[in-house]
């Protein structure tokens, strides 16, 4: 292909530049605006310093997207590892299987898991059931309306976002490399540690990136599954700008958005750090 | 095969466009509701008189989200039904159509009683849709006859029932109920009073399984939860579906609220938004709504015609000597006390639960997860090494 001259390329780029622009851009800089000004739209400093006000519920968040994001990793990348091993045929089902639920609406399926986890739900009610069965009168697990709630919430809806890209750098693993490492007398663990794990960071990176940054900033999970008794960052920006508690504030919403954002960009750059130590023909640094 | 795509491709392009233009002849009117509030038939049945309207009919789940929604400018709405504090804050702040009653000739059904009410006092802006009272609901299944005997708000905080209580997820309904068991006004504009109410909530958290507005329905009809404060209609509408769940209007006084039909000032439609409206109080489709929804009705032509078990019922329309005696209605705050609201309001939602159980099962969770860790890691690392056996032989 031949390559293509700068003005080709700078116009065929440009739907995408103008796209940003109008709502990455406009928007970033409007959450700035916002969050630097004042309800007359003069200079203030005070929507950030009542910020401080929310340390503990931004704690909260970034602690359960954490966990979230933690379990999401160890149950997507053995996943993700065995559908690259398969056959490609099974491959492709395998790879529909785990996109089938976000087929469905993320609401219904939230508001599902709410009949599964109360106490009067579908578990309680089986466990209750099979247990009187023996004679054994059970009170049942309290799971609904609880931090471990959320964290289910949060594993269960963005579980694929971390298998995708886990998936999609293991099938680019050129299997002979596995086979070579085995056969210089490499273990199973060596394998992993060595060969697969390196090569596969910038896939696990952006697997994080995708489910903490939607976690850290979930509200509606928190409200369906937590039943509004834990709130997260996102239920506090969400009640600035829709009014739920009486006072529509956009200048503190967006101030407390910004430093959302700033404290994802300062994790994403710690990821990156990470990303470089790997070489671009995949080999760790030594 | 590239040719046939674009023109497909054209054509519904085309295609959409034309139905673009078509749609613009026809008048949509947006109408703005409170959820599960209004009989799904009775637009079908405006669509079908005015065939030039059609009607886009969404819901929200609380005055002030109704409101911010609106001031936002997200969406253009022409006729919101709004209770009556808010249609005070919405005639205050000039976002509301003085409404042509020429072409509401159905107005005249309304009682006496509703008309002129504090929020609209010489009804200008606004004609009464339905009203209700704030009742308790308990599950007479699970909650001792002795506790529910003085008809009081203090059983949404007995510690008996502890994790099975609900409660309101909006401020203003909240501290409503607070500031009544205080015995102060629900209009309260002294801060110390918000103070206390405020210390109320927060000592009946720890009992509160969740704070729900709609989700009550389900909640209390599957018997998940046993005790909950909320509107009369959709505690009759509750009832009807579990008769195990009884209310009661509390012996400390309550709210009495009015939702009422308006029209902003951003409508285009504001004749076709009067002819809804008007539609609305038609005494037939009126009584459709009211036994739908199970709330009041002002319209003295529907009360004539409703369901003796609804008119029968003193709970949903009580003497008006009662009404007077033991009910209030929300006035609008003055802007430092919904300031002051929505600070005390957050800082209960963010305090940390004294009772965290989450810990227990978060952690046996996390062990599970764990444990699959190590199974699959086992069960792979046999398969490999199965496999080197089978490659050294």
């Amino acid at each position: 292909m031949n390559k293509l001259s700068s003005r080709t390329r700078q116009a065929l780029t440009a739907p995408f530049s103008v796209w940003m622009a109008i709502f990455v851009l406009v928007p970033i800089g409007l959450v700035v605006y916002y969050a630097l000004t004042d309800a007359t739209g003069g200079f203030t400093l005070s929507n950030l310093a009542s910020i401080w006000e929310y340390r503990s519920t931004y704690l909260v968040s970034i602690e359960l997207a954490l966990v979230a994001t933690v379990i999401c990793l160890i149950m997507a990348y053995p996943l993700a590892y065995s559908i690259s091993r398969m056959k490609a045929h099974s491959q492709s089902t395998m790879v529909l299987l785990v996109m089938l639920p976000m087929w469905m609406n993320f609401l219904i399926r939230t508001y599902a898991w709410m009949t599964i986890l109360e106490d009067t739900g579908l578990i309680n009610t089986f466990i209750k059931s099979v247990l009187s069965l023996v004679g054994y009168e059970f009170e049942g697990f309290s799971m609904i309306n609880t931090n471990g709630a959320i964290v289910l919430g949060m594993v269960y809806n963005f579980l694929p976002y971390m298998i995708l890209p886990i998936y999609t750098v293991l099938t680019k693993i050129d299997h002979s490399i596995i086979e070579a490492a085995r056969d210089l007398g490499a273990n199973g663990f060596h394998i992993f540690t060595k060969v697969l794990l390196p090569q596969s960071i910038p896939g696990i990176i952006s697997g994080i990136t995708m489910v903490f940054v939607p976690a850290v900033s979930t509200f509606v999970i928190s409200k369906l599954l937590g039943g509004g008794m834990t709130y997260l960052i996102g239920d506090v920006i969400e009640n600035y700008f829709l009014g739920n508690t009486g006072e529509v504030n956009y200048n503190v919403g967006a101030a407390l958005s910004l430093v959302l954002m700033i404290l994802i960009l300062i994790s994403s750059g710690i990821m990156n750090h990470f990303d470089k130590d790997v070489e671009p023909d995949g080999g760790a640094k030594k | 095969m590239k040719k046939a795509l674009s023109f497909i491709i054209t054509a519904v392009m085309i295609l959409s466009l034309s139905v673009c233009a078509f749609a613009e002849e026809k008048v949509t009117l947006n109408v703005y509701n409170w959820g599960e509030y209004i009989d799904q038939e009775v637009i079908e049945l405006f669509e079908a008189e005015y065939p030039d309207i059609t009607v886009n009919y969404t819901t929200y789940d609380s005055n002030e989200s109704m409101y911010s929604k609106m001031i936002s400018g997200a969406a253009s709405y022409d006729v919101v039904i709004p209770s009556d504090y808010m249609v005070s804050k919405l005639i205050n702040e000039d976002l509301i159509y003085e409404l042509d009653f020429d072409n509401i000739p159905n107005y005249r059904y309304i009682g006496e009683a509703y008309k002129n009410q504090a929020h609209d006092p010489e009804n200008k802006y606004s004609v009464p849709y339905l009203w209700g009272t704030v009742v308790v609901m308990y599950n007479s299944a699970y909650v001792d006859e002795a506790d529910v005997e003085n008809q009081s708000l203090d059983l949404l905080w007995n510690e008996k029932y502890a994790g099975k209580i609900l409660m309101f997820d909006n401020p203003r309904d909240a501290f409503c109920l607070a500031l009544l068991k205080l015995g102060y006004s629900m209009n309260s504009e002294t801060h110390s009073e918000w103070d206390e109410a405020a210390v109320l909530l927060s000592e009946q958290k720890p009992l509160v399984q969740a704070y729900v507005m709609d989700a009550i329905f389900d909640k209390m009809e599957s018997e998940e939860a046993w005790i909950a404060p909320y509107y009369a209609g959709d505690a009759y509408y509750i009832a009807d579906g579990n008769p195990n769940i009884k209310y009661y209007i509390p012996s400390e006084g309550t709210n009495m609220f009015m939702d009422s039909m308006c029209i902003l000032n951003t409508s285009e439609h504001k004749t076709e938004a009067e002819l809804f409206i008007n539609f609305m109080c038609d005494p037939e489709i009126s009584r459709m709504n009211a036994e739908a929804v199970g709330y009041s009705t002002p319209n003295t032509e529907t009360l004539k015609m409703l369901d003796e078990e609804l008119i029968g019922n003193d709970i949903l329309y009580p003497s008006t000597e009662f009404l007077i005696e033991n009910t209030d209605v929300f006035k609008n705050l003055s802007q430092s006390t919904q300031i002051l609201q929505s600070n005390l309001w957050t800082s209960l939602k963010i305090e940390e639960s004294a009772e965290s159980s989450a810990l227990d099962w978060i952690d046996i969770f996390c062990i599970g997860i764990v444990a699959i860790g190590i199974t699959s890691a086992v069960y792979f690392g046999i398969r490999s090494k199965k496999r080197k056996k089978l490659w050294k032989s």
